[in-house]
C-alpha cells in the first residue's frame, strides 16, 4: 500500500487515488475501535490538537474532537467569540501565537476559502482543513467515500448525483475531486442560479432535472439549502426549490433498488430532503455521522503518527 | 551480503506447534474459559494453526481473536515509515476468560508490552498467558513466554525470520539472517 | 542651473531617433535639441546605449492622502512614480476625506509643490462623497486644478445619473473617467469568475460586469456627445465595445494596467491576497485582446491604477483583504517585458501610450514629446537591463506587489521633471 507522505490535509484536490484509499483503508480499522467498551488507543499520546473554529459547527466539530481523544491527543477548543481574533488579530498572527504554544495540529474552520492553506504556507503545525469557504470540506468527502463504500463495495463506476446549491458547497467540491479520482461518474443537478460557472470544466454533468438523475444514479447527495440564499435571492421561493429540487418517496419511484442516500447534515427537512426519505431504507445519514469519526481518526493518525507525519 | 541459516523446517514448526497446544490444555486443565488471541499478523496465523491442533486434540477449537497492536506501539512516533494499520477483531468478550496471546517471535518484550495493554482495553481477562515459536533473547522489559516452540541463541545485529505459507507463500521455516564477516 | 543630456537616443511618439542628439534644458523647457551641444556650465548626463523617452504619464494612481498616510503619501508616492519613469500622475479621488472640493484639491496640490518631485494632479469626484447621489461642484474643481473627474473604486452605475454627470462635464469641459463595475453583479467578489473561481470557491466578478457598463456608457455618449475615459479595462468584450465606439468616432478613450496584460487569474490560485485587483486579473484570452488592443491602439494608454496597501490589511485572507497593487515602480519594466521585448509594441509605440497619449487626453500641450520649447519631463531607460522585483526596493510605503521575485527586462536609469534630476538608478 502507498506510504503517506502528506504534512497537512487542506484539500482532495491535492490528494491522489492511492492516498484517498490509504485513508480509507486505515478508516476502517479504525471504526472497530469505536465500537469497544474502551474507545481509546494510544496512539497519539502526548499530541496537543487545537480546534480552530471561526464558523459555528457543531457536528464536524464534534466528531473532530471525538476523533483526537480516541487517539489519547489533548484538544484545545478556541472558536472567534473566546479569542483575539475579534479583536483584530490577523490569521496568520492567531496561527503563530498557537505555534509558539507546541501545538502539533491546527484543525481548521473558515469562512474564506484559502485559510487553510494560508496557515501550512507559514506554520509548522500540520494544518487539517474542516471546511474553508466554499471550497473544500475534505473529511467531508472522505466519510461520505468511505461510506458509498461500505455500503456498495466500491467507487468506481458508480453513478453519483449531487444534488442542490453546488454554487457555495465546499462538500460538493471536495467530493467531486474524491469521486473523479476514484473513477465515479459525477452528475450535478441544481438551479441554474446555484451553479457555479464552468463547473463542466470539472468532468462533471450538469442536470436540472431531478427525477432523470435519480433514474440512473446509484448514490444521490444531498446537499442543505442554506436558508440565507432566500435573502439572497438566488431563488424565488423554498416551495418552488422544494418541490423541483426536494429528494422525496415520489421522485425515487423509478430509482435504482439499492440506491443510497447521503446527506452532510444538518437537514432541512421537507426542504431539501422529505423527513420520509431521510429516515427511510436508502438513507445512510446517520452511517455518515458514525463514520466520519473513523475518518477523521485515520486522518489525524496519518497526519500526526509517526515522525515523518509530524 | 547477508548470511541465511535455516533453524526450523516445515515439521520442525508444526511439531512445535503441535507440543505448544498440548501444553496450553494441560496446564490449564482442559479448554474452559480459554481462548487464543494472535498479534498480526503471523500471530494471527500461528494462533490459528494451534487452534486446529486443539480441534485435533480436544474435538473442538477455542474462540480465537486477532490483535493488531500498531496504535499501542510505544515506538510510534519515533519510525519514519507509517505502519499500515489493520483492523482488530476479537468479537467475544474476553472479561474472566484465560487468554493465550500468540506471537511468532519473542524479543524485546515491547510487542507484548503493548498488546498486554490493547487487552486491558477490550476487558478484564482472568489471566494472560503468552505462547511464541521462537524466543531469541534480549529482553528489555521483564516479559517471559509460557510457551516456547524453540530457545535460539541470537547476536543482537541478527535477524530472525518466521516463514509461514499463509503469509509468505513459501514452505513454512525459521531462519536466521546475519550479515556476512 | 541647466542640464545637458548627451548621447540621448531620442525616442518620441512619430518615431524613434536613428542617431543620437544632445538635449540642452534651461527653466524647466527644453531649449534645444542637436547632435552636439556644448556647454561646460551644464550638469551633463551621459545617456549613451540608453532610450530617452518623454517623461511618463499615469492616468491612475491612488497616494491615499489625506486619510491613510500609513499606506502612501503624496511624497512617498511621487518617490515611486520618479523611480518607476512617470513625470506626471493623476491622483483618485478616494482619499479620506473625498477630493470632491476645492480645498482639497488645493491642499494636494500645494503638498506636490512642496514636495517638489513630480507633477501631481487630483482627480475630482463625479459624485459628492462618491456616494452616486449628487454630483460635483465641477466647474469649481476645474477651477481649482482639476483635469478629469472619477468616482474611482466606485461605478456610477445609476444611468441617470451618469447622463447628468456627461451633460454637465460637457459644459464644463472635463475628461470623465469611469471605473466600469456593476456593482450589484459584484457584491463581494473576489476574483475573475470563471472555472479558476469555481475551483476555489472565491466569489466570482464576471467580465460582463464591466462591460454592461462600457455599453451603457458608450450609449450614453452616443446620445449626449460628450467625452468619456474608461479605467483600467480588464475583458475582451470591453475592448470589442470600445473598438465599434471608436469606429463610430465617438469620443471615447481607454486605459489598460500592465497586471492585466501580464497576469491571469491563475495567480489567486496560491491564495496571494496581493493579486486580489478590482477589476480582477482575468483569464488568458482576456489577456491577449488586452495586448492585442494596447498594439492597436483600441487602448490608448497604460495606467498603473497603483494601489498601495499594508501587509497587515493583505493579510486579512482573500475575502477580507482590500483590492488593489502597487505598480509605479514596476510598469515600464512590464511593459518593456511583456510588450517591448517581444517586439509588439515598438519604442514609439510605448512612448504613445505611456506618455503623448494620455497628454493628448488631458490637454497637456507641452508633454508627451521631447521637443524644443516643450517642458523638460524626460525618462531615461535601460531597455536590456534584467533585474528581479524584490520588496526591499520599493520606495513606495507598500509592498503589496504580486510581481516580487519576478524577473523583468528595462530599467529606469534618470527621470527629470520640470527641468530637475528627480531619480537617479
Amino acid at each position: 500500500m502507498s506510504q503517506w507522505t502528506k504534512h497537512d490535509l487542506l484539500g482532495l484536490d491535492d490528494l491522489t487515488k492511492e492516498e484517498i484509499e490509504l485513508v480509507l483503508e486505515t478508516a476502517k480499522s479504525f471504526k472497530e475501535v469505536s465500537t469497544r467498551d474502551v474507545k481509546k488507543v494510544p496512539a497519539l499520546r502526548g499530541k496537543t490538537i487545537v480546534l480552530l473554529f471561526f464558523e459555528a459547527s457543531t457536528r464536524t466539530r464534534t466528531s473532530f474532537e471525538l476523533a483526537a481523544k480516541r487517539l489519547s491527543a489533548d484538544t484545545i477548543n478556541i472558536s472567534p467569540s473566546t479569542s483575539a481574533i475579534s479583536k483584530g488579530e490577523s490569521i496568520l498572527d492567531t496561527g503563530k501565537n498557537l505555534e509558539a504554544m507546541n501545538v502539533d495540529a491546527i484543525i481548521v474552520r473558515h469562512s474564506s476559502s484559502g485559510v487553510p492553506k494560508i496557515l501550512s504556507d507559514n506554520l509548522k503545525a500540520s494544518i487539517i482543513n474542516a471546511g474553508d469557504g466554499c471550497r473544500e470540506h475534505p473529511t467531508q468527502a472522505l466519510l461520505d467515500l468511505f461510506t458509498i463504500k461500505e455500503k456498495l463495495g466500491r467507487i468506481e463506476g458508480l453513478n453519483v448525483g449531487i444534488v442542490g446549491d453546488i454554487l457555495h458547497s465546499r462538500v460538493a467540491r471536495s467530493n467531486i475531486w474524491g469521486l473523479k479520482k476514484m473513477g465515479a461518474n459525477v452528475t450535478v443537478c441544481g438551479p441554474s442560479t446555484l451553479m457555479p460557472r464552468g463547473i463542466e470544466e470539472c468532468g462533471v454533468k450538469v442536470s436540472h432535472n431531478l427525477s432523470e438523475v435519480i433514474k440512473t444514479s446509484d448514490v444521490l447527495m444531498v446537499l442543505r439549502l442554506q436558508l440565507e440564499r432566500m435573502q439572497d435571492k438566488f431563488l424565488p421561493s423554498v416551495r418552488e426549490y422544494a418541490k423541483i429540487f426536494g429528494v422525496n418517496k415520489e421522485k425515487l419511484k423509478h430509482a435504482k433498488k439499492d440506491i443510497v442516500i447521503m446527506h452532510p447534515g444538518p437537514t432541512n427537512r421537507g426542504v431539501e430532503l422529505s423527513a420520509e426519505v431521510a429516515d427511510g431504507e436508502y438513507s445512510v445519514i446517520l452511517d455518515q455521522v458514525t463514520n466520519g469519526i473513523a475518518v477523521r481518526m485515520a486522518t489525524l493518525y496519518l497526519l500526526l503518527g509517526t515522525k515523518e507525519g509530524n | 551480503m547477508t548470511n541465511n541459516s535455516k533453524i526450523m523446517d516445515k515439521e520442525n514448526v508444526g511439531r512445535a506447534l503441535m507440543r505448544i497446544a498440548h501444553e496450553i490444555l494441560e496446564k490449564n486443565r482442559g479448554t474452559e474459559n480459554l481462548c487464543l488471541v494472535g498479534i498480526r499478523t503471523r500471530g494471527a496465523v500461528l494462533a490459528e494453526r494451534i487452534n486446529e491442533c486443539i480441534r485435533q486434540i480436544e474435538g473442538s477449537p477455542l474462540a480465537i481473536g486477532i490483535l493488531d497492536i500498531t496504535l499501542y506501539r510505544d515506538d510510534l512516533t519515533l519510525v519514519s515509515t507509517q505502519p499500515v494499520i489493520h483492523e482488530t477483531s476479537i468479537s467475544f468478550d474476553i472479561t474472566g476468560k484465560k487468554i493465550v496471546l500468540v506471537d511468532d517471535v519473542l524479543f524485546t518484550g515491547r510487542t507484548i508490552r503493548a498488546a498486554l495493554d490493547a487487552l486491558i482495553d477490550f476487558g478484564r481477562p482472568a489471566s494472560i498467558q503468552l505462547a511464541v515459536l521462537i524466543d531469541r533473547g534480549h529482553r528489555e522489559l521483564p516479559i517471559r513466554a509460557d510457551y516456547v516452540g524453540k530457545n535460539i541463541p541470537t547476536a543482537l545485529d541478527q535477524n530472525v525470520k518466521v516463514i509461514l505459507k499463509e503469509t509468505d507463500s513459501e514452505e513454512d521455516q525459521v531462519i536466521i539472517k546475519s550479515r556476512a564477516l | 542651473m541647466s542640464l545637458l543630456i548627451k548621447n540621448a537616443m531620442i525616442v518620441n511618439p512619430d518615431k524613434a531617433g536613428k542617431n543620437s542628439q544632445d538635449i540642452l534644458i534651461e527653466k524647466g523647457l527644453i531649449k534645444k535639441i542637436e547632435s552636439s551641444i556644448k556647454d561646460s556650465a551644464a550638469q551633463t548626463i551621459d545617456a549613451k546605449g540608453f532610450l530617452v523617452m518623454p517623461g511618463l504619464i499615469d492616468m491612475h494612481v491612488h497616494f491615499r492622502e489625506p486619510g491613510q498616510e500609513h499606506k502612501e503619501t503624496i511624497e512617498s508616492g511621487s518617490k515611486a512614480a520618479a523611480k518607476g519613469g512617470f513625470t506626471t500622475v493623476m491622483c483618485m479621488p478616494n482619499t479620506s476625506p473625498v477630493i470632491d472640493n476645492k480645498s482639497i484639491v488645493e491642499s494636494i496640490i500645494k503638498e506636490a509643490k512642496r514636495v517638489g518631485l513630480v507633477n501631481v494632479i487630483p482627480v475630482g469626484a463625479i459624485t459628492k462623497g462618491l456616494k452616486g447621489e449628487e454630483l460635483t461642484e465641477m466647474f469649481e474643481l476645474k477651477a481649482s486644478g482639476c483635469l478629469a473627474l472619477s468616482d474611482d473604486g466606485r461605478c456610477v452605475t445609476n444611468s441617470r445619473l451618469m447622463r447628468l454627470a456627461f451633460e454637465y462635464a460637457k459644459m464644463v469641459d472635463i475628461l470623465l473617467i469611469q471605473h466600469c463595475e456593476d456593482h450589484c453583479m459584484t457584491h463581494q467578489a473576489v476574483m475573475n469568475e470563471g472555472l479558476n473561481s469555481t475551483i476555489l470557491g472565491l466569489r466570482g466578478w464576471p467580465a460582463a460586469a464591466e462591460s454592461i457598463i462600457v455599453g451603457r456608457d458608450i450609449e450614453l455618449a452616443q446620445y449626449l456627445g460628450g467625452r468619456i475615459h474608461f479605467a483600467h479595462i480588464s475583458s475582451a468584450r470591453s475592448v470589442e465595445l470600445i473598438r465599434q465606439a471608436k469606429a463610430q468616432g465617438l469620443l471615447v478613450t481607454a486605459e489598460a494596467c500592465p497586471h492585466h496584460f501580464s497576469l491571469t487569474d491563475d495567480e489567486l490560485k496560491s491564495f496571494n491576497s496581493n493579486a486580489k485587483v478590482n477589476p480582477p486579473l482575468r483569464a488568458k484570452e482576456d489577456v491577449k485582446a488586452i495586448k492585442e488592443a494596447i498594439k492597436e491602439g483600441i487602448i490608448d494608454c497604460i495606467a498603473t491604477d497603483h494601489a498601495p496597501h499594508t501587509r497587515e490589511d493583505k493579510e486579512l485572507g482573500l475575502d477580507h483583504a482590500p483590492c488593489g497593487m502597487i505598480g509605479l515602480e514596476t510598469a515600464v519594466g512590464l511593459t518593456i517585458s511583456e510588450l517591448a521585448k517581444s517586439k509588439m509594441l515598438s519604442w514609439s509605440q510605448m512612448v504613445e501610450r505611456m506618455s503623448s497619449a494620455p497628454a493628448k487626453i488631458l490637454g497637456l500641450k507641452l508633454k508627451g514629446e521631447i521637443k524644443e520649447g516643450f517642458d523638460a519631463d524626460i525618462v531615461i531607460i535601460d531597455p536590456n537591463k534584467e533585474w528581479i522585483v524584490s520588496e526591499n526596493d520599493f520606495v513606495s510605503k507598500s509592498i503589496n506587489s504580486p510581481f516580487v521575485g519576478r524577473r523583468l527586462n528595462g530599467k529606469v536609469e534618470t527621470t527629470i521633471c520640470n527641468g530637475k534630476v528627480v531619480y537617479q538608478a
